[in-house]
């Protein structure tokens, strides 16, 4: 299954650097979410997009997890040649990882 | 317990003004924020300064002032808002022209200057976090305007202002001003300033935390978002903060809306840094308190670094681009081609580019081909941009995509061309000593 399927995504912008931010839709599901969406694998997703690093932190209060991508934006906004300079749509590129199929995600016991 | 009620009237420049109006008029505020600047507006705004020693404030200043400032007269309201880009003290004169022409005769505007520090920047010759020095990039240097805090807004407030108009104030600290002058937080207390930081991160976007930026249909439902409501925040006096919006307004605010406006541009939650404090979002939880209310607490802070962030705009260099479409059977081929051709003619006439793009638009211009793969669209829009040291030679990219409709594949329509000038935004760390922050005022 896609991560679409359990979590919602914003991404942001500062200089070359986005954050994207990974959010259960069911609390119930972050333990999955942070066993499955390592910094790792998302470093993966991005591998042909972003030059540089993902870092990732935990918010279990809020069941989310922030990565941060550096060499993500192509310079930046105000420099870019690409078409979402801010990289804005980055969120919606990683709600398309897959994930395994999970009997745990959102009404399941 | 006193309480606050801040509204925030803009997310960035070119927002929608009729939610202000409806702020102003419905949301029994005490303060209307206006958030208006970005990274680079104001080295754009600079620009504008210097071609005319009046101009350099925010475009639609003038559109929103007149807009709000009766309505607010009338119910109490302060105005606070960034809107002076590069020039706040002829944005406060702009403002009391408007209060006066309007008859609010006696309004006191407050100008927050201070933030520029060109001539501090190039002095000190400050290292770049991008690399290089302000030295190095000589005369390409426009702007160099250091974040400044809660402060000068507080005292601003403390002497009396109706509204207050500054330059490269960060953005929370437009909230955390008020917080600061109403409930004579000390500068010092860590967690307070952390706690109105949290505020007005969540609130300096306007619409996104009220369900705009976040419809996802069938799965993120959101109602009525062409006539979203700005958000309110109503502050208690130790920092708790609950969230809510006019009633009737379009958009939601729920546990989901909040969350992700709260790690929006955000890196390190433990590290939030503002130039009043380092703000710790680690720790806090959201909790649906009634409909279209939501309760966040948890926020705290701790000790400023005693340096602001810097933006330092320069001439960087010239884009030039070009786009053209095709549709049907095949369309993704076509498009495929006449990139090809772009690219060899760019290569046979000589155009001269330091960085290139070769993009189709459906499938590839956002994410690259990886992500893209086996998803074929009914129609590609082409697209080419090229890095250039002068605009003649950003012109050709664009004029090579032009000449496809004659000379290209079979059924390009919509071409379209630009060629522009790009104003640089390099980042540097400034010690807060070398930054004076001064309060100007005027009376309609």
């Amino acid at each position: 299954m896609k991560l679409h399927e359990i979590a919602h995504s914003r991404s942001g912008d500062k200089g070359d650097t986005s954050n994207i931010s990974v959010i259960a839709l069911d609390m119930g599901d972050f333990a999955f979410l942070a066993e499955h969406v390592t910094a790792d694998c998302v470093a993966q997703h991005f591998s042909k997009t972003i030059t540089g690093a993902v870092t990732r932190y935990e918010l279990p209060t809020l069941g989310a997890l922030n990565f941060v991508l550096t060499g993500a934006l192509g310079g930046g906004v105000v420099r870019s040649l690409a078409l979402d300079t801010h990289g804005k749509s980055l969120s919606s590129a990683l709600l398309e990882f897959e994930l395994p199929d999970n009997g745990a995600s959102s009404g399941s016991p | 317990m006193r309480t606050i009620r801040i509204g925030s009237g803009a997310g960035y420049s070119g927002d929608r003004i009729e939610p202000a109006i409806e702020l102003a008029e419905s949301g029994n505020l005490d303060y209307l924020v206006f958030e208006c600047l970005a990274e680079r507006t104001i080295a754009l705004a600079q620009q504008d300064r210097l071609k005319d020693p009046q101009g350099g404030f925010d475009p639609l200043l003038a559109d929103r002032m007149k807009a709000v400032l009766p309505i607010c007269r009338k119910n109490g309201v302060k105005v606070i808002t960034n809107m002076g880009a590069a020039n706040p003290v002829a944005a406060a004169q702009a403002t009391r022209d408007i209060a006066k022409a309007l008859g609010l005769t006696g309004l006191k505007v407050a100008a927050v200057t201070g933030d520029d520090v060109l001539d501090q920047a190039r002095n000190s010759d400050v290292a770049l976090d991008e690399g290089g020095s302000v030295k190095a990039l000589g005369n390409r240097v426009i702007s160099a305007n250091a974040y400044t805090g809660a402060a000068p807004i507080a005292e601003a407030l403390a002497g009396g202002a109706d509204v207050v108009i500054t330059g490269r104030a960060a953005d929370p600290a437009l909230f955390l001003g008020p917080l600061v002058h109403e409930f004579g937080w000390a500068m010092d207390d860590w967690d307070l300033l952390g706690k109105g930081t949290m505020v007005g991160h969540l609130l300096e976007c306007a619409g996104q935390i009220t369900g705009g930026y976040f419809a996802d249909p069938g799965v993120k439902d959101v109602q009525g978002l062409a006539r979203l409501g700005f958000p309110i925040g109503e502050v208690r006096e130790d920092g708790d903060l609950v969230v809510t919006k006019v009633a009737g307004s379009g958009g939601q605010i729920t546990r989901a809306t909040v969350t992700e406006q709260l790690l929006y541009e955000i890196h390190d939650p433990v590290r939030y840094f503002q130039p009043d404090v380092v703000a710790d979002f680690s720790q806090v939880r959201v909790e649906e308190v009634g409909p279209d209310r939501i309760h966040v607490t948890g926020g705290t802070g701790t000790a400023k670094t005693g340096l602001l962030k810097t933006s330092v705009g320069y001439l960087d260099s010239y884009i030039g681009e070009g786009e053209i479409s095709y549709a049907g059977v095949n369309a993704v081929a076509r498009g495929r081609l006449a990139l090809d051709i772009v690219r060899e003619r760019l290569t046979l006439t000589g155009v001269k580019m330091t960085e290139s793009r070769f993009d189709l638009i459906g499938v590839n211009a956002l994410h690259g081909d990886a992500l893209a793969e086996g998803r074929d669209p009914y129609e590609v829009r082409i697209r080419v941009a090229g890095r250039t040291d002068s605009l003649a030679e950003a012109v050709k990219i664009g004029n090579e995509v032009e000449t496809l409709y004659t000379n290209g594949p079979a059924g390009g329509g919509g071409a379209w061309k630009s060629a522009r000038e790009i104003v640089g935004v390099a980042s540097a760390l400034l010690p807060e000593s070398v930054v004076a922050p001064r309060v100007t005022f005027m009376e309609a």
